[in-house]
């Protein structure tokens, strides 16, 4: 059998162990790979960067764990900043599993800046469908949320004193790993003027731009990439998308090797049988 | 054992379970599989009924039978009684006979997502977008945009006329579809890149989360 029809017949499985050695060995190496911003994600960081102590800011927690390698980090990242700023934040979730990624997300930071539930921020909680909920917001929170996660009325809590809906945010910033992300954009903006900010999986970024343009949206932090520009600009101590991102370096040379050997193969075989 | 090490340790197996359909299919696969649907369904239904259908359908209408009862007022949460006829509509799917009556709930909810999405559809994807289309070619003093407008302006009118069927995509009307064309590639071709980064992504933390979290090889 000729080479390139070896490279055609090729096993799948030697394609995923190289695959699965090209992430794991650099996960050992310590090595660093450069991280260019994006005027994009910078937006975004300067936009919270010009909030004020005080200052609020919805913060949708929209993504399953299945998202959570992409848009964790840059959830924790943006929040880090928030609350170091004494902006109050206040979380919403709107996908199915998401509750469980916002109360990871808030109990830890709220430790971590020893943060008072009710005072500094809020958890809202989860509510089925999102386009109705994200609509019912516009006109008051309580009508989705008239009790927060842990079952507080939320007229009972110090940071709802005064808040009524979107008119009382700065904005919304959307870690997003589904369409939910068209109803902050239509709903929320179109419909109540809220500035969104969105964080995305890498999966759906490229269908975001065209928003940026039309200055629908502040910004946006398209996937590992997204969350590694941003970790760069806020100086985050823990840079885990950073990390992530010497590794997806080394497994997309892999991969363009693959499909030039791919395609070395396929020419070749073509030509043999002309 | 703590309750954090015995969930770390069910993680890791099941990540293991999934991988393992790389080499071939097989039992540990389908059944961590299955486990992942199941608790996915099993958690969507508790968390809709306790944050929707307790809240919003069973606690108004309580509060509003007493108030009929205590007061002999009928108020307005009456209304949810509404919402409850049209969801066991729903359920009569299960009964063959009567399971057309089914269609009315889904009008409803066909009609009202319809009417929602048209307005924001319009505003947000129509409007809007055409309105940031429309730019200037030449932006005095700054030649960085004027080639970005440029090339909005001229990607969004070839990839149009590439979707326009209803002339034969021949000479200078062929020629812009065909500029279309590499305006869709190069679209699709970001798409892809982005799409493997983001699989790639979900590999890097499922091996950091194995290598760390797990076996504790990395800090």
């Amino acid at each position: 059998m000729a080479f390139y029809e070896k490279l055609m017949t090729m096993d799948r499985r030697v394609v995923y162990i190289t695959m699965a050695l090209a992430v794991a060995i650099p996960l050992f190496v310590p090595f660093q790979v450069p991280i260019h911003t994006t005027s994009e994600v910078k937006s975004v960081y300067d936009f919270i960067e010009s909030l004020k102590p005080g200052d609020r800011l919805l913060i949708a927690i929209d993504y399953d764990p299945n998202a959570m390698a992409e848009l964790h980090p840059m959830a924790l990242t943006i929040c880090r900043q928030c609350f170091a700023k004494g902006i109050k934040l206040f979380f919403v979730t709107l996908s199915q599993n998401g509750p469980g990624m916002a109360e990871q997300l808030v109990s830890r930071l709220s430790k971590e800046f020893n943060k008072k539930n009710g005072v500094d921020y809020i958890y809202l909680g989860y509510k089925p469908y999102p386009g109705l909920v994200i609509l019912s917001m516009g006109q008051n929170f309580r009508i989705s949320f008239p009790m927060d996660y842990y079952g507080t009325p939320v007229d009972s809590m110090p940071i709802m004193q005064g808040i009524r809906n979107y008119d009382d945010m700065k904005a919304v910033i959307a870690f997003e790993a589904g369409w939910v992300a068209d109803s902050w954009i239509g709903d929320a903006n179109g419909r109540y003027k809220l500035p969104v900010a969105l964080g995305l999986t890498g999966v759906m970024t490229a269908d975001y731009y065209p928003y940026i343009q039309s200055k629908q949206i502040i910004g946006l932090m398209g996937g590992l990439k997204g969350a590694a520009e941003y970790e760069t600009l806020a100086k985050a101590k823990d840079r885990i998308a950073s990390r992530g991102m010497k590794v997806q370096t080394i497994t997309h040379i892999v991969v363009i090797l693959f499909i030039i050997v791919g395609n070395i193969g396929f020419f070749m075989s073509r030509r043999k049988k002309l | 054992m703590s309750g954090d090490i015995i969930g770390i340790w069910i993680g890791a197996i099941l990540t293991l379970g999934i991988f393992s359909f790389l080499y071939k299919d097989n039992p540990f696969y389908k059944f961590s599989e299955a486990l992942f649907v199941g608790i996915s369904a099993g958690y969507w239904f508790v968390v809709t009924f306790w944050q929707y259908f307790v809240p919003k359908f069973w606690d108004n209408l309580s509060l509003s039978f007493h108030e009929l009862v205590a007061n002999g007022r009928i108020d307005y949460h009456w209304i949810y009684l509404v919402g409850g006829f049209f969801g066991v509509l729903m359920l009569l799917r299960l009964v063959p006979k009567i399971g057309w009556l089914s269609r009315w709930s889904l009008a409803f909810i066909v009609g009202t997502t319809a009417g929602l999405q048209f307005t924001r559809y319009l505003e947000s994807n129509g409007i809007r977008q055409v309105v940031g289309t429309i730019k200037p070619l030449v932006v005095g003093g700054n030649l960085g945009t004027s080639i970005g407008n440029i090339i909005i302006v001229v990607g969004t009118f070839t990839g149009l006329i590439y979707f326009f069927f209803s002339k034969e995509h021949k000479g200078a009307f062929g020629g812009a579809a065909r500029v279309g064309v590499w305006f869709l590639m190069i679209n699709f071709g970001a798409m892809f890149g982005y799409t493997v980064m983001s699989r790639m992504s979900l590999l890097i933390g499922r091996m950091d989360y194995l290598f760390s979290d797990w076996l504790k090889l990395i800090k």
